[in-house]
């Protein structure tokens, strides 16, 4: 009973004698008042900061960075893009390009890039919370809606946010996007960019329309089990499909099938197809016209000593003769627009004497073991029935066209936000990093892992890939939609040009554009003919188009022969010489021949001298060792004066990224040089022939 | 009853015990043999992103005094802070090769890794192999170098990427010849690659790039150029004063 009584004494003292109260409140106050300044002097950051005093002291530059120096919170601060950065607090040397040595965090220096830290701040690039003033809490803060720093690798992500056109310096964001594009991940998941415009594929899956006629069930079959067996190059993923569904699926599949429309004019007729009776010799002479062709442009094939050699355009060759049936082979190379409308192989004017060794060639190409293990019973209507509600369960008809099913809609989820996804949205399988990254990159490799039952199939990405692909995803922010509109980088507008009237039905034949780029709309893999009009003279490009050689000693890939006839020639010169020209150049401003021998000869000595063109082209075949440029020895037959003149001057205004590099050249020195080029009209033989 | 639990606790020991040898996740390798020399079979000087492991494995063969590969030597790697070596040592195989996969660390330079291992004698024999990391600005001064460059500047010549280095009248010099690029400095280089070779009183075959290439391009070049030269470029003015 003692104890409490003498507690009460003393409060109550206490309270009773106002000295004895105040000096009490006073030393509370005190120590609260304390607690603020110990705070602040104990923190991270200004241990940091001491660091720094202590590490640029003894550096060669110490006073200009000692006068660079502030104590205290920095921040960089940009209302408009919401940012506000505190980074610089501890990280205070990344403006000081002399500690571009320092390898001790947080003190080196930014290394260069386009951008100033002032403009953009630290987080927009890197992630993290900026205002955050403990490491911590700045990098690793993983709570609602914190996001922590975004890993080294898939740096380039970043840069994706506003640069929606590949640029040099991201080699792996442009690998990435490539890959979304081209491996058919575009086809079920959306992907809409802050400027309004949604990604593109690129790839080019076959229609299913007449498949019956092409292969066989068994091919099919044993294509859905696994389509890398057949050709690691394959775009199409494996479904992990079970021995029943790909049962029903090929059973629905060739059920479904409509037969192929007959070709319009067929072609001359040609001995029965059998391929038992091909000797050798027709194998041989097919194999060289498959050369002479240049089918390995776009296809490739295994090749006697084992490696597969050649373009990823079309589809490998490996085996071609166990996978297509004869008949539509004939049919195919006879004019492949019957069976696909679409397609990117063009229509070769191949003749019968021709298309018979071709054929033997490509059917003497066999891989049975592929299809050896599979033994179907005829299907039944169930099965056929399983099969279509299978292919709609799996979406098969987002990349094929296929008879009767439609495309189904919102498939997959929408991607265009998935690098800011939350992560208490994400189910993470057990034992994986909780981070996105993670996930991203466990998804793309084992997507079924997740939940059962996904229908995302199983790619076969190497590691290089799937980090490419991460960094293209990761590239797909919140904060892109958010951030100041002048930030934004505008999304080049597709083109969608077509040449018209006559000569565009026979370039559409031909499928000029799967490998030439005219007015921004085509392939890559030949030269940009939007100014081929200007550039070449009429007789040379006839000779071209009737046999084409190369003009560059170096290439792989060439132009086929595609054994146009004298019209069909006359329409496309006519029309490429008319139609393809720009303004830029006056064809007729200059003569292509008759300048004066002194001009010539002048050319001739700064061609060798003062501007050693020798370095990349070959003007005499005998003593120039120039492989990298087009070889010149024909070239007063091949170009115009005009062109000529105007590239010497700039060639990348004629060809943007062209690798001649513009020399800045007098007019007087371009007109010597050009009387000199326009000079090399090779022997009559090949002018003429 | 007794006997039963007699009988089932020495099981337990039994397994526990069995367990407990198990239980060391990584027994520590044993070398079977040594050899008397590293070498490099391939997989240095690799061009990687901070943070990511190296596009093709690091190969370092183990060779005994004839030349041969020595099986079953063991060989462990080391490197800065932030490289990581999956696996960090291993046995040699039966052609005397060691691979390991190179994650370099976060921050874009050069990497010194290090492959050591023992001769018969006891002695550490060690071989430094570099391995660099490309920020941006050293990636984009590959690529622009990758097309306009390394047409000439290239020793290796390959299908996909044909190089005239052999063909050329005056050789050109491979950028990861220090010994020649580390005497210029940045203004010389910068000169070279602006107004061509006879800037520098050096070969006209060198074309002038500056009306082509931006002032960033060439910058990143000249980065491109410091990342891979060998030996390692010192820039002047990061010398500490004290020390």
């Amino acid at each position: 009973m003692r104890a409490p009584e003498k507690t009460r004494f003393s409060w109550g003292a206490l309270f009773h004698d106002p000295i004895q109260l105040f000096g009490a409140a006073s030393f509370v106050l005190l120590v609260v008042l304390a607690i603020a300044p110990l705070k602040d002097h104990f923190s991270e950051w200004r241990r940091y900061q001491q660091q720094y005093v202590q590490m640029i002291h003894i550096r060669r530059d110490s006073v200009k960075l000692m006068r660079n120096f502030r104590p205290g919170i920095h921040q960089i601060w940009i209302p408009k893009a919401g940012v506000v950065d505190r980074c610089e607090t501890c990280h205070l040397g990344l403006e000081e390009s002399s500690l571009g040595d320092v390898k001790t965090e947080p003190f080196g220096s930014h290394p260069p890039i386009p951008h100033q830290l002032t403009e953009f701040g630290c987080v927009v690039c890197h992630l993290g919370q900026g205002v955050a003033t403990t490491v911590t809490g700045a990098h690793d803060s993983t709570k609602e809606p914190d996001e922590p720093l975004l890993p080294a690798r898939y740096m380039e992500a970043s840069c994706g946010q506003c640069h929606h056109s590949p640029l040099m310096g991201t080699p792996t964001l442009n690998q990435g996007r490539a890959l979304l594009a081209g491996y058919g991940c575009l086809r079920c998941h959306t992907v809409n960019l802050p400027d309004g415009s949604t990604m593109t594929p690129t790839d080019d899956p076959p229609p299913l329309t007449h498949i019956a006629e092409k292969t066989s069930r068994q091919w099919i079959y044993a294509w859905l089990k696994d389509p890398q067996s057949w050709s690691a190059a394959a775009t199409m993923p494996n479904f992990l499909l079970s021995d029943a569904e790909a049962r029903d699926i090929s059973a629905f599949l060739i059920a479904n099938s409509a037969p192929q429309p007959d070709s319009g004019s067929p072609p001359a007729p040609t001995p029965a197809v059998d391929s038992s009776a091909a000797s050798a010799a027709q194998i041989a002479a097919g194999q060289a016209l498959y050369g002479e062709s240049f089918c390995a442009s776009c296809h490739a094939m295994q090749n006697a000593a084992g490696n597969v050699v050649g373009g990823n355009l079309g589809p490998e060759l490996t085996g071609i003769g166990s996978k297509v049936k004869p008949q539509w082979l004939k049919s195919w190379l006879s004019d492949p627009h019957v069976y696909d409308p679409k397609t990117l192989m063009p229509h070769f004017r191949w003749t019968s004497q021709q298309l018979t060794p071709l054929m033997d060639f490509l059917e003497s190409q066999t891989n049975s073991s592929f299809t050896a293990n599979v033994h179907l019973d005829p299907a039944t209507p169930g099965q056929i029935a399983h099969g279509r509600q299978l292919v709609n369960e799996y979406g098969c008809a987002e990349c094929h066209a296929i008879r009767g099913v439609s495309k189904p809609d919102n498939f997959a989820p929408d991607l265009s936000r998935i690098g800011s996804k939350p992560l208490a949205q994400i189910v993470f399988v057990a034992g994986m990093a909780h981070t996105l990254p993670a996930y991203l990159t466990a998804k793309l490799q084992h997507p079924r892992e997740f939940v059962p039952g996904l229908r995302m199939p199983q790619y076969t990405f190497t590691p290089a890939q799937v980090d490419a692909l991460a960094t293209a995803l990761l590239a797909l922010t919140d904060r892109s939609f958010t951030m100041p509109r002048k930030w934004q980088l505008a999304t080049p507008t597709p083109s969608n040009y077509r040449p018209a009237g006559q000569a565009g039905k026979l370039m559409a034949d031909l499928n000029c554009q799967t490998c030439h780029r005219i007015n921004g709309n085509g392939g890559d893999i030949a030269p940009d003919l939007s100014a081929e009009g200007s550039s070449v003279q009429r007789q040379w490009l006839d000779n071209f188009l009737k046999n084409p050689n190369t003009i560059r000693p170096t290439l792989i890939r060439r132009m086929p022969k595609f054994n146009l006839s004298d019209p069909e020639r006359a329409i496309l010169t006519d029309y490429i010489m008319t139609v393809y020209q720009i303004p830029q150049i006056d064809r007729d401003s200059m003569p292509d021949s008759g300048y004066p021998q002194a001009l010539v000869e002048q050319g001739k000595e700064i061609f060798y001298s003062k501007y050693a063109c020798q370095s990349c082209h070959m003007v005499n075949p005998n003593t120039d060792r120039g492989y990298i440029g087009p070889v010149l020895t024909t070239v007063g037959s091949r170009l115009t004066a005009a062109w000529i003149y105007a590239w010497l001057k700039d060639p990348q205004a004629l060809r943007p990224g062209a690798i001649e590099p513009n020399r800045n050249m007098s007019d007087a020195d371009a007109r010597a040089l050009t009387a000199f080029l326009m000079a090399q009209k090779g022997s009559g033989k090949e002018a003429n022939q | 009853m007794t006997r039963y639990l007699l009988i089932l606790e020495m099981l337990a020991l039994t397994i526990c015990t069995g367990c407990s040898h198990h239980a060391p996740p990584a027994p520590a390798l044993q070398a079977t043999a040594s050899g008397s020399a590293l070498a490099v079979s391939s997989g240095d000087k690799q061009l990687g992103t901070p943070g990511a492991p190296l596009p093709q494995p690091l190969v370092v063969d183990v060779n005994d005094d004839q030349g041969n590969g020595v099986q079953g030597a063991l060989v462990k790697f080391s490197g800065p802070d932030g490289v990581r070596f999956d696996p960090a040592e291993a046995l040699s195989d039966s052609n005397g090769e060691v691979s390991t996969n190179v994650t370099v660390g976060d921050s874009s330079g050069r990497y010194p890794v290090e492959a050591i291992t023992t001769d018969k004698k006891g002695k550490a024999l060690h071989l430094e192999v570099n391995e660099m990391a490309a920020g941006y600005q050293e990636m984009l001064g590959y690529q622009v170098q990758r097309k306009y460059c390394s047409r000439c500047h290239d020793p290796n010549s390959t299908p996909e990427q044909v190089s005239n280095y052999d063909n050329l009248a005056v050789a050109p010099h491979s950028f990861d010849q220090g010994n020649t690029f580390n005497k210029l400095d940045d203004a010389d280089l910068t000169s070279i690659i602006s107004h061509g070779g006879p800037a520098m009183n050096l070969s006209a075959l060198m074309p002038a790039y500056g009306s082509t290439l931006s002032k960033a391009d060439i910058r990143a070049v000249i980065a491109y150029i410091r990342l891979v030269s060998n030996p390692p470029f010192e820039a002047p003015g990061m010398v500490y004063a004290m020390r």
